[in-house]
């Protein structure tokens, strides 16, 4: 009996995860489209790491506004893998969207230079990746753009993203596609080969592997979060269902964590309406 | 119920700017006149939008309000089925469809159920209606319903007992669903299927009309079709795309249908209305607690 439960929640997981890649892809290129012109841009400016996420949504943004019309902004820091500029300079060939790259050492170090203590790994990633925010943004400005965000469901939901850094952005097409997800619509779109199928890594230090700093396979969790977020499972269920109660727990316990980082700023209220609380218009107001 | 040539008018919405809104309609409304059609159906809240939350208040018109008059005008040429909110008397704010004819508001239906759960929050902003009626025209006896309405059954069935022969139900339904391998969106999925189902069920002609665009990262997937009252779908407008589709509604269709299979001639509302006055009553007595 539990071997057909677990054989069961597993397939259904797996089963679930399973994309419609042309329909996901239409929409997607629709809605980038569309949230970029509804506010008079034409254009778009996507950091381009070299990694899949970032190439998906640069790929994404090619089709919905013409290769031209995307800027393909690479970002290099001295300890960055080689291969990563590399991967990101092929995809941009196969693209045929605009580039530039800007190496961000000396910004970053400029800071890092400035301070008495001892930093740590994360707080010099932290600072890396909200310097190159600071690029995308002030390269929005110079090509009429706004800013396509890279985050998908698996990085938001674990909190594993630098706030008003890699998190930033005006527009996030790839947000409600989970990590496996992510690769089934690269796959689809056939982006290069290299990017495929290299293991996940933020690079922000020589040697970083996602997967390794989690703890746990992108894969495996996603499982998991589909289970509980998409299919309303209880932690018991899944647990039942044959996944690892640790992994299960620990998994709950950082989208718990990080719920603030999904979240604008809280605002402490005083008056009857507060905005984002009981002020409350759309984004898209008039549009 | 006399020939109808109807058209399915899948607009895009502007989300709150209704003078945008309502040239659209003019314009549908005019192109659809063009092409011989008796009557044109917008989807749910063409005029306004969908995600209003606070917008409510500024869109928001009574049901004789004079920034509807150039669509009663428009309607000397040809019916059209649109959809608004309504601030009534009392000043509720009620998601409404109406159907101009004639220079003059036919008929007003508000929707009875509205939807508060997973994207929708309708009852926090909106009041439901209290009336499912079908009411007459020049071409026969139509009802319209409101998206959520026709996920109650049970409003399909009061339509169709109260005679009408085609329904209209106005749409603003969000994409959802792009897992599972399947090969349409599951919300895709589960209209047609009901489209379909209420037409051979209750014998009636089904027009659905569903908008398009985004509100918000929110798609709406238009889709739009006719489903004639043996199933068959007459017509479908695309996914994701603007469109004005128009189709051919005979009578002689539905007087085939009903021939073969008299469904709604065995109907009993007698014992439906008996039967649901009882579980009324024991509700409201709490024996279902």
């Amino acid at each position: 009996m539990a071997s057909t439960t677990e054989a069961s929640l597993q397939s259904r997981a797996r089963h679930g995860l399973r994309l419609d890649a042309a329909l996901a892809e239409q929409i997607l290129v629709r809605f980038i489209a569309d949230a970029i012109s509804k506010f008079g841009f034409a254009r778009a400016v996507v950091n381009t790491s070299g990694g899949i996420d970032s190439a998906l949504t640069c790929a994404l943004a090619a089709r919905a506004l013409g290769p031209q019309n995307v800027l393909a902004l690479m970002l290099p820091y001295r300890t960055s893998n080689p291969s990563s500029r590399g991967d990101a300079e092929t995809l941009i060939q196969a693209l045929g969207v605009k580039s530039q790259v800007v190496d961000v050492s000396a910004a970053v170090d400029g800071y890092l230079d400035e301070l008495d203590d001892d930093t740590t790994p994360l707080r010099r990633g932290n600072v890396m990746a909200r310097t190159r925010m600071i690029a995308a943004y002030d390269q929005s400005l110079a090509f009429d753009a706004l800013v396509v965000g890279t985050s998908n469901k698996t990085e938001l939901l674990l909190g594993y993203g630098t706030l008003h850094g890699d998190m930033a952005s005006a527009v996030n097409p790839i947000g409600d596609l989970y990590k496996t997800q992510v690769r089934q619509l690269a796959a689809a779109l056939n982006l290069p080969a290299s990017i495929l199928e290299k293991p996940p890594s933020a690079d922000l230090w020589q040697g970083q592997s996602d997967e390794d700093e989690l703890g746990f396979t992108y894969g495996l969790a996603d499982e998991v979060l589909y289970l509980l977020i998409d299919e309303w499972h209880t932690a018991d269920e899944i647990v039942a269902g044959g996944y690892d109660a640790a992994l299960v727990a620990e998994i709950r316990r950082r989208v718990r964590q990080t719920q603030y980082k999904r979240r604008p700023p809280v605002i402490a209220k005083l008056s009857d309406r507060t905005i984002d609380r009981d002020f409350r218009y759309p984004r898209d107001w008039g549009r | 119920m006399r020939d109808l040539r109807v058209a399915l008018a899948q607009i895009r919405p502007r989300l709150g700017d209704v003078a945008h809104n309502l040239a659209t309609h003019l314009d549908y409304a005019d192109r659809a006149a063009n092409a011989g059609c008796n009557i044109v159906v917008f989807p749910e809240q063409s005029l306004t939008g969908y995600f209003l939350s606070d917008l409510v208040a500024d869109v928001a018109v009574p049901r004789d309000d004079a920034s509807l008059a150039p669509i009663l005008d428009a309607s000397r040429d040809i019916d059209i089925v649109f959809g608004f909110v309504e601030r009534t008397a009392d000043h509720r704010f009620v998601p409404a469809a109406a159907c101009a004819s004639g220079g003059r508001l036919l008929h007003v239906h508000q929707k009875v159920y509205l939807v508060t759960y997973g994207l929708f929050d309708e009852a926090r902003d909106l009041a439901p209606g209290r009336h499912v009626r079908a009411f007459d025209t020049a071409h026969g006896r139509h009802a319209m319903l409101i998206c959520e309405d026709l996920w109650h059954p049970t409003s399909a069935a009061l339509a169709a007992a109260d005679g009408a022969d085609v329904i209209f139900g106005l749409s603003s339904s969000p994409g959802r669903g792009v897992g599972g391998g399947a090969s349409e969106l599951g919300s895709a999925e589960t209209w047609h299927a009901l489209n379909r189902l209420y037409a051979q069920m209750l014998v009636c002609y089904m027009v659905h009309v569903n908008r398009v665009g985004f509100e918000d990262g929110v798609n709406f997937w238009g889709g739009s079709e006719v489903v004639a009252p043996d199933g068959t779908c007459l017509a479908r407008a695309p996914d994701f795309e603007e469109a004005l589709v128009v189709a051919d509604l005979p009578d002689s269709r539905l007087r085939r249908q009903r021939t073969r299979l008299p469904l709604r001639r065995d109907e009993n509302p007698e014992l439906v209305s008996r039967e649901f006055a009882r579980i009324a009553a024991e509700r409201r007595d709490g024996l279902h607690d």
